[in-house]
């Protein structure tokens, strides 16, 4: 069995800014324990002389030159908020830190 | 949040128990002209939320794209740091949800950055030189604003809600993060000061940000521990958030340092925590602790690729440094031989660069330092303007002590000409043809004044003759009056013994 | 029906240029069939009917006014709803963007408008890709054409029952673990993976990054090559992209020949949880390739059992981040949280905790977990050697073989609901496909015939920008089946319009 219990996926769900209930926390825990069981056998396959891919296609030095492009307008930008004003987009407070 | 009045010690108090070990990281908006990771343009003050594309809102199905300059002005603070350059990095995401970041990741440098193990020498103002050692310089994007409405204060705390622009979310920025800086003792608030100070200048001397940090283009945030004098191990440290200006960086640390100091002497711990810096209190409140939740998940950022740096590309950055500050400055003050006191007094006033180039446009040094310092500082003041701003060029400056120099015009006159010209009465020259400003050379009508001045003052007239030369004054100033200044002295005053018949 | 839906894409094109039919006629003839058909397979989440016959009316006038037109002008094509569209709305399957309008078109929209094609709509699929099975789909699943009762395939289900369902003549699919290939193989039509930055990616909503791949959707290899032109090629939006011209695939999907080709036989993709039915039409193929003059080689991919764990290690990892957008600040749905305060917080928790499924969630969290302190290196880290180790299996046989072969998928099509709540089982489905996403290289699905009358697909894989072999390799073998079965497969399927009226739950459209 691996570590995921209710309390871990309960820590990663606050990571992840997902509320879930005790119910979904201890389904999720199962699900996950059974795929993390299947899946760890990666960390038996690679030495520590195997790099890492992290870009299937090794490319790099891809940049941009810097001259200005097209924007949106205003309108377009709060075109798909929930909730806007003065042009601005609108959050309720954020009240645990500055 | 209640503001809990917390607990200092003196700072001489805590300077006698505690060794203060320092610690910077200094945030620098880079000046290109599009954003990090986007082609929207990097500006300050548009209209909300116009300065941004797709990517700037973090669209579902946008991508970054990396902008060159923004590389190549990093790799340059980084030389300019004494930094090596990666031959090879990447950027990763740091993760954390918060409404002023679009993609509730910032994509920045973790394992890699672009430049690192450097050093830059600080120099206090009386003369003491700190090494500062640069653990790592790195590339990543800023945040939106966010505007608190509702609230007291305008402050977080209390808001009913808040608004946020995205307009400055990707604009370019480089971190630069020190290593703790130890043995500063008592001179670590001033240390503090001149560090960021020096970051400013630097950035600004290579033309790669505007480094104005009333606008937040150079952002502190300033860890602070102590430990008992003796002790190797460092203090649990605090990191006091965006303190904005040179002053307040140097209040934050001397806060902290007596904060720390108190929490210490009465047997507690310090907690670790961000702080904010309140310029109106001139104290810092705790912010929030370090918790499991500051889990950032960095991982490599799948949608950019590597950024490889040539020995060859390298040098030609290299080759575009200008010269660092702090030796131009050793440079400039041996070339003009001014002494201490006035070199600090000119950079002090911010026109070095403008009496740099006046004298290059061919002005002498005394000259150069006489009208920056003197008629223009005091027209800036006037103004409440900075002295470059008054409006004075270079080219002004050195036309006007032309004609003084050729006897045209005198001080006095030279003075009433500027007034001209700024008033936008045209050049030197139109100004004093149409104000009819120009010494008065032709000796006939000078002559005229000074019998005028000699019949009205014949006492002293008679003491010239008996050979009091110095009271010639007199004489010369009823002149000048007369004449409305437009005489030259000089020969007013070799006319008048020539009348008299006495050796001047 | 009308005939006009039963051509491919190419015959289409040739019409059109010939004038012997509209680009209006063939549009409005799709149309009308997704009207028959698509209350019974649910391929459509969005019909595009105005725009699509605005654009064909376009086309129409272009062509009596003799312009010279692209290739695919007039030929309509069904968009996956995981591609931003300007003047239709996008939602990933996900409740999270229901209604969401973008005011940007992909790279490809952009393309696909370039060319000239009238937009029909777009496509179910498994909540932002995020499935096998389309069953994930916020908006209802959509039904197999040759069995109702049964999958689709997954993600990109909705367009592969498109285009088997003659509702699309082509369609666009993203594929990150065989979303292209294998809902292709248990529908009976073609896709394609392009080789890793063939196709750009700006404007397709990110699952994962580094994985993720635009492809077509279509009835026969030639279309898949029409289409692969028309999107492929280099896009300054998408870092990851190639600079390498497309090269010429219609070409190759028009003069293949595989006499003297070295097809190599991948040994681990066979055998153990692969269908009896799967295994006999694979090995059909084989035979007929092998009398057609290709020589067929065995390859060893050792490293291929730890293809499924990286791919369900770094696919999480990376979609949990880019999932992370979805917050209800920008765009998109916002939920309140039942009960005070009301901080922003808590709004993004109750706006994820609402807007997203139940895959979603166990992807994100899973993917949060390989990254979290001190398992990165464990997960994350090991997944990604495993994929420098996949990478190499690959380049050993590469060097035996021109070009690899293997099933699709393990099974076909499976009946709706059957694996629903075991998500180990179906993620097995794609343990043929992944293999090809984690190193980049390009892949191609055929129909290969019938077991217990569903399709089953055959695989060609090829090294990275070597496309074109695809095409050649992959229209030799639909030559050769074709003739034996006497037309296309996709001619067996049943007719739809015996179901016509049947009550089938249908989605937003
Ligand atoms: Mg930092
Ligand atoms: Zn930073």
């Amino acid at each position: 069995m691996s570590e995921i219990n209710r309390e871990a996926v309960a820590h990663l769900a606050r990571l992840a800014h997902i509320e879930m209930t005790a119910g979904e926390l201890d389904k999720m825990a199962g699900e996950l324990d059974v795929i993390v069981d299947s899946i760890k056998s990666v960390q038996e396959a690679a030495g520590p002389d195997v790099p890492a891919t992290s870009h299937p296609i090794p490319l790099a030095n891809v940049f941009r030159e810097d001259v200005v492009g097209e924007t949106l307008t205003q309108e377009q930008a709060l075109s798909g908020a929930p909730d806007s004003a003065d042009g601005r987009f609108k959050v309720p407070a954020i009240l645990d830190e500055e | 949040m209640s503001a809990v009045t917390e607990e200092i010690l003196s700072f001489e108090e805590a300077m006698e128990k505690y060794d203060p070990v320092l610690g910077f990281e200094v945030h620098v908006e880079l000046n290109t002209k599009t954003k990090m990771f986007s082609s929207a343009p990097n500006v300050f003050g548009d209209e909300p939320n116009t300065a941004i594309t797709p990517v700037d809102l973090g669209l579902p199905g946008v991508l970054p794209t990396v902008n060159k300059a923004a590389v190549e002005s990093s790799i340059k603070i980084g030389l300019a740091l004494g930094c090596k350059i990666a031959p090879s990095c990447t950027f990763a995401r740091k993760q954390y949800f918060y409404p002023d970041t679009p993609k509730n990741f910032q994509t920045s440098q973790y394992e890699d950055p672009i430049a690192f193990d450097g050093s830059i020498d600080i120099e206090l103002e009386d003369g003491t030189v700190f090494t500062v050692e640069i653990e790592r310089a790195h590339m990543e994007e800023d945040a939106g604003k966010l505007t608190h409405m509702g609230g007291a204060t305008g402050r977080i705390q209390g808001a009913d809600f808040s608004l946020v622009d995205y307009n400055r979310a990707g604009v370019p920025l480089v971190e630069i993060v020190t290593k703790p800086i130890e043995g500063a003792g008592s001179r670590a608030p001033e240390l503090a000061k001149a560090y960021v100070a020096a970051i400013r200048e630097i950035v600004k001397n290579l033309g790669v940000s505007d480094a104005k940090m009333e606008r937040g283009n150079v952002r502190c945030d300033a860890n602070v521990s102590l430990r008992p004098y003796g002790q190797e191990k460092f203090g649990t440290r605090s990191e006091t958030k965006n303190v904005n200006s040179l002053r307040a960086v140097e209040r934050a640390v001397r806060f902290e340092i007596q904060r720390h100091a108190a929490v210490l002497d009465s047997g507690e711990k310090v907690v670790q925590e961000t702080r904010h810096w309140h310029e109106d209190t001139r104290s810092t409140t705790s912010g929030r602790p370090k918790s499991d939740a500051d889990d950032y998940r960095y991982f490599p950022e799948p949608d950019l690729l590597p950024v490889v740096t040539t020995e060859e590309w390298i040098e030609e950055l290299r080759a575009q440094l200008p010269e660092p500050p702090a030796e131009r400055r050793k440079r400039l003050k041996t070339d003009w031989g001014y002494s201490d006191a006035e070199f600090r007094d000119v950079v002090n006033a911010g026109v070095m660069d403008a009496i740099e180039e006046t004298i290059a446009a061919g002005a002498s040094a005394a000259v150069a330092r006489k009208w920056w310092m003197g008629e223009v500082s005091r027209r800036a003041k006037e103004a409440e303007v900075d002295p470059v701003d008054v409006g004075v060029t270079p080219e002004l400056i050195v036309e006007l002590d032309k004609l003084v120099q050729a006897g045209k015009i005198n001080d006095k006159l030279s003075r009433q000409v500027l007034d001209g010209v700024l008033a936008g009465e045209g050049t030197p020259e139109e100004v004093i043809e149409k104000r009819g400003l120009a010494v008065v050379s032709d000796d006939g009508p000078l002559l005229e004044a000074i019998d005028a001045a000699l019949a009205a003052q014949p006492d002293v007239a008679e003491k010239i003759r008996g050979g009091k030369v110095q009271a010639a004054g007199a004489i010369v100033g009823g002149v000048m009056k007369a004449t409305r200044g437009q005489a030259d002295a000089g020969r007013v005053r070799e006319l008048i013994f020539e009348r008299l018949g006495v050796q001047g | 029906m009308s005939e006009l839906t039963r051509h491919s894409a190419a015959r289409l094109a040739e019409m059109l240029a010939a004038k012997e039919v509209t680009s209006v006629e063939v549009t409005q003839a799709h149309l009308d069939r997704i009207a028959e058909v698509d209350g019974n397979i649910n391929a459509f989440l969005h019909v595009n009917t105005e725009e699509a016959l605005a654009v064909a009316a376009d086309v129409d006038k272009a062509r009596a006014a003799g312009e010279d037109l692209p290739a695919l002008a007039g030929v309509p094509i069904a968009i996956k709803d995981l591609i931003v569209t300007v003047g239709q709305p996008t939602t990933a399957g996900s409740k999270m963007l229901e209604g969401w309008m973008s005011p940007y078109d992909a790279t490809v929209i952009k393309k696909i408008r370039a060319a000239r094609m009238p937009m029909l709509g777009k496509t179910n699929l498994d909540e932002f890709a995020m499935g096998s099975s389309t069953e994930h789909s916020a908006y209802g699943p959509t039904r197999n054409p040759w069995d109702l009762g049964r999958i689709p395939g997954g993600s990109g289900g909705g367009s592969a029952a498109a285009v088997a369902a003659f509702e699309a003549p082509l369609a666009l699919g993203t594929d990150t673990g065989g979303s292209i290939r294998q809902p292709a193989a248990v529908t009976g039509s073609v896709g394609v993976k392009p080789t890793y930055g063939g196709v750009s990616r700006y404007g397709a909503i990110a699952m994962a990054s580094s994985l993720d791949q635009i492809g077509p959707v279509s009835r026969t290899v030639l279309d898949s090559a029409l289409l692969h032109e028309v999107i492929g090629g280099h896009d300054p939006h998408d870092s990851t992209s190639l600079t390498d011209p497309v090269g010429s695939l219609v070409e190759a999907a028009k003069t293949g020949n595989v006499a003297g080709m070295k097809i190599g036989v991948i040994k681990e993709l066979q055998g153990e949880g692969y269908d009896e039915g799967v295994l006999a039409r694979f090995h059909e193929s084989l035979d007929l390739l092998r009398d057609a003059g290709a020589e067929m080689v065995e390859v060893a991919c050792p490293n291929f059992k730890y293809a499924l764990g990286a791919y369900y290690l770094i696919m999480p990892s990376e979609a949990s981040s880019n999932l992370a957008k979805y917050d209800g600040v920008r765009f998109g749905h916002r939920v309140l949280p039942a009960e005070s305060p009301l901080t922003i917080e808590r709004v993004m928790g109750a706006t994820r905790a609402a807007g997203f499924g139940d895959e979603v969630k166990r992807r994100i969290i899973l993917g949060t977990y390989a990254l979290s302190a001190g398992y990165y290196d464990a997960y994350y880290g090991s997944a990604q050697k495993v994929r420098t180790l996949i990478q190499r299996d690959f380049d050993a046989a590469f060097a035996q073989a021109d070009v690899l072969i293997s099933p699709t998928s393990p099974v076909p099509a499976f009946k709706l609901g059957e694996k629903l709540n075991d998500p180990l089982a179906m993620y097995l489905n794609d343990v043929a496909t992944i293999p090809a996403n984690l190193a980049g290289i390009p892949g191609i699905s055929i129909p290969g015939g019938l077991a217990d009358g569903l399709p089953v697909g055959i695989q060609f894989l090829a090294p990275a920008r070597e496309d074109a072999r695809l095409y050649r390799a992959g229209h030799v073998l639909e030559t050769l089946l074709e003739e034996k079965w006497g037309g296309p497969l996709l001619s067996q399927a049943p007719d739809l319009r015996q179901f016509s009226g049947a009550e089938t739950t249908s989605g937003a459209k």
